[in-house]
């Protein structure tokens, strides 16, 4: 009990530490940073193929992360994957005709969405829709495609 | 603290009253019909050959065990019979020396005396620190309060606990084995302090012990205990005379009587012959 | 035959009574728990020498552990050229595994062993005995505590734990072997999820932290009261505490992140 201000100092630090190791937890290693709440603007694209995309995944513009995938939904008049994207209301002068892709980041990565703007005056507001879209990219497809073309050479 | 104890038993009445009491562990059959009366005010000695269970019985009155039949009232309580805030609302009247000490191996010496204290009232420090004193002035230690309890000889520690149990001016003391394992200038001091706090207090006190001469010298009351029995009980006087030789063999201490210097063992000639076989 | 039918029987028969009485002994450490509220010192004392002391065995274990995770994970993903993903490798093993898991391995090893063997020889050496007949009550002043303690500090540890191993991670992976430091910070923003992963962690090291420690002091209480049962019941304490939190992670693993 003699050095009872010691202990409650060395305590004291300790949990400060812990708290304050859960506070970067928090914020400097999870999502919570980024995540944006619902700030920002909603567009719509339809793809064919949408591969391993999933809610959350990244929108970047030339390699830059402006957005997620807020939602993925299926479209039965058009037999299309519909997806949401959510982009951070900081980008918001894409034209109208900007195209978006799916590509996969790296040989296994994860897959994203890859906008790539226009040549448009007006710019993409809330609701609006991409309609240029190029769908994921199946690798069993290409692998087809690849072999019916030697098998059509010879 | 000491509040004045609730009357709940006339001050005649002994303090501690035991009856039919029968205690089994096991199949060990550790006290079988004892009936054992602890007076008020008086030094009481329980003796016994070692392993009569007088510890045991130390806790039977403490409420730490509950006996298979019989009652032991405390101060007109039924103890086995008492709820969990009835039975610390008593202990808190009753202080215990264990044969080790039992001493809080954490806290130094002032600390544990002061433990009682802390735990049961809200006593300023400045207070708590005087009744500390006062206590370990009584049992010689006043200038020992800042030791931590392994710098303590085992005489010592046994006086700080005795401190301790007095710290909350209980109405009955209870000795397990005082004397055990002590040097006799120790013995000496703890045989003192034993009657001395007992009068000075007004304390009720049983002390468990096998050291005959201790027990004859500071006891009002005796008690002999052997095979789960009350044997014998008298004043030191009364003892001497007994005319039961085991009574004689147990305060004198001769190797063999009534209890026998061998195991039970068949005829020894017939088992050295058994050998051979 | 018969004879190892009965051993079978024996042994289930005590093992039934243990988990009796480890849980009645739970109930009454729980009960305890309320009057501690006006006692918090007694807390503070018990979260220094629970948290405070098993800082420095944390700190340094989950340095070396993220810095081993930095080092094998870039040499996995640089054959695919993934190296970018290390944080993200990183992060996720402390924060959903390795931070929990490990920390209450540690924690029952230095915290647990400490509790037993503090309460057993307490218990050895009557004082908790001599507490009850001074009419305290070792279950509110000696175990809840004591399991409060425990119960607090294993997430604080675990968080800890798995911090200082990203920043080990780190500075292997961007000190030693030049992975861009923005990559390695964007890919972990990216892929750790608050609730997903952080919540779940912390849930977890909250289960172990109660598991280690209610083994931790039931051991002691219900050791046997000498220096050899107080050393078993201290070995007891670091063999089935490992083996609960490891078992325990299997279960929280499946329902958190499984499909099972």
């Amino acid at each position: 009990m003699m050095q009872s201000k010691t202990v409650e100092i060395a305590v004291g630090i300790f949990v400060a530490l812990g708290l304050g190791a859960l506070f970067i937890l928090a914020m400097q290693v999870s999502n919570l940073s980024n995540l944006g709440g619902d700030d920002g603007y909603e567009v719509r694209a339809g793809f064919d193929n949408i591969g391993g995309l999933k809610v959350r995944s990244p929108v970047t513009v030339a390699g830059v992360r402006v957005g997620r995938v807020a939602a993925i939904d299926y479209d039965d008049e058009n037999y299309q994957a519909e997806v949401i994207l959510r982009i951070d209301p900081r980008f918001d002068a894409f034209p109208l005709d900007t195209s978006a892709s799916i590509f996969t980041s790296g040989l296994l990565g994860e897959q994203y969405v890859a906008l790539e703007p226009g040549g448009d005056m007006e710019y993409l507001r809330d609701g609006d829709r991409i309609t240029l879209t190029q769908s994921a990219l199946v690798l069993e497809q290409l692998i087809g495609k690849f072999l019916f073309s030697q098998a059509d050479k010879e | 603290m000491a509040a004045d104890p609730p009357v709940t038993s006339a001050p005649q009445d002994p303090l501690v009253c035991i009856r039919g009491l029968r205690f089994t562990r096991g199949s060990r059959v550790i006290f079988d019909g004892v009936d054992l009366d602890i007076p008020r005010g008086k030094v009481t000695a329980i003796m016994g050959p070692s392993g009569t269970g007088k510890t045991t019985l130390l806790r039977l009155i403490g409420g730490q065990l509950k006996p298979m039949a019989g009652s032991v009232l405390v101060d007109g309580q039924q103890v086995a019979k008492l709820g969990h805030g009835e039975l610390y609302a008593l202990r808190q009247r009753m202080g215990m020396l264990f044969q080790s000490g039992a001493l809080l191996t954490d806290l130094n010496v002032f600390d544990n005396v002061a433990f009682p204290l802390r735990e049961h009232t809200d006593l300023p420090e400045a207070m708590i620190r005087d009744i500390v004193l006062m206590k370990l002035e009584a049992v010689g230690l006043r200038g020992g309060h800042q030791l931590l309890t392994n710098e303590l000889s085992g005489g010592m520690a046994r006086r700080v606990a005795l401190a301790r149990a007095i710290a909350l001016d209980p109405m009955m003391v209870m000795y397990d084995e005082p004397f055990a394992g002590q040097d006799p200038i120790s013995m000496g001091v703890l045989v003192k302090l034993i009657r001395l706090l007992n009068d000075a207090m007004g304390l009720t006190s049983i002390v468990v012990t096998h050291d005959v001469p201790e027990a004859m010298g500071i006891a009002d009351h005796l008690y002999l205990i052997s095979d789960g029995k009350v044997v014998e009980q008298g004043s030191p006087a009364q003892l001497e005379a007994s005319s039961s030789d085991w009574v004689h063999q147990f305060l004198h201490g001769e190797p063999d009587g009534p209890v026998p210097f061998h195991y039970p063992a068949p005829d020894f000639f017939d088992d050295l012959m058994a050998g051979e076989q | 035959m018969a004879g190892m039918i009965r051993r079978l029987g024996r042994w289930g028969l005590s093992f039934f009574e243990r988990l009796g009485r480890g849980h009645l002994f739970l109930l009454e450490a729980l009960a305890g728990l309320p009057s501690l509220l006006s006692r918090p010192g007694l807390v503070v004392q018990q979260l220094y020498s629970v948290g405070v002391l098993s800082l420095l065995i944390i700190v340094v274990s989950g340095l070396f552990v993220g810095m081993v995770l930095g080092l094998q994970g870039y040499n996995t993903l640089v054959g695919f050229g993934a190296e970018q993903s290390l944080g993200m490798l990183v992060a996720l093993t402390l924060v959903r595994e390795m931070g929990p898991v490990v920390t209450a391995l540690l924690f029952a090893g230095r915290a647990g062993s400490a509790l037993t063997a503090e309460i057993g020889l307490m218990k050895a050496t009557e004082q908790l005995s001599g507490m009850e007949m001074m009419a305290v009550d070792p279950m509110r002043r000696v175990v809840a505590p004591r399991f409060l303690a425990g119960f607090i500090s294993m997430p604080l540890l675990a968080a800890i734990f798995s911090t200082v191993g990203i920043y080990g991670g780190y500075f292997v992976g961007v000190g030693l072997l030049g992975v861009d430091a923005g990559a390695f910070w964007s890919q972990i923003q990216d892929k750790v999820d608050l609730h997903e992963d952080i919540y779940n962690g912390v849930i977890k090291s909250l289960v172990f932290g109660f598991a280690v420690t209610w083994i931790a002091v039931f051991e002691g209480y219900d050791a046997t009261p000498t220096s050899e049962g107080v050393s078993r019941a201290t070995t007891r304490t670091v063999v089935h505490g490992a083996l609960a939190v490891l078992a325990l992670n299997f279960v929280l693993t499946a329902l958190m992140f499984g499909e099972i």
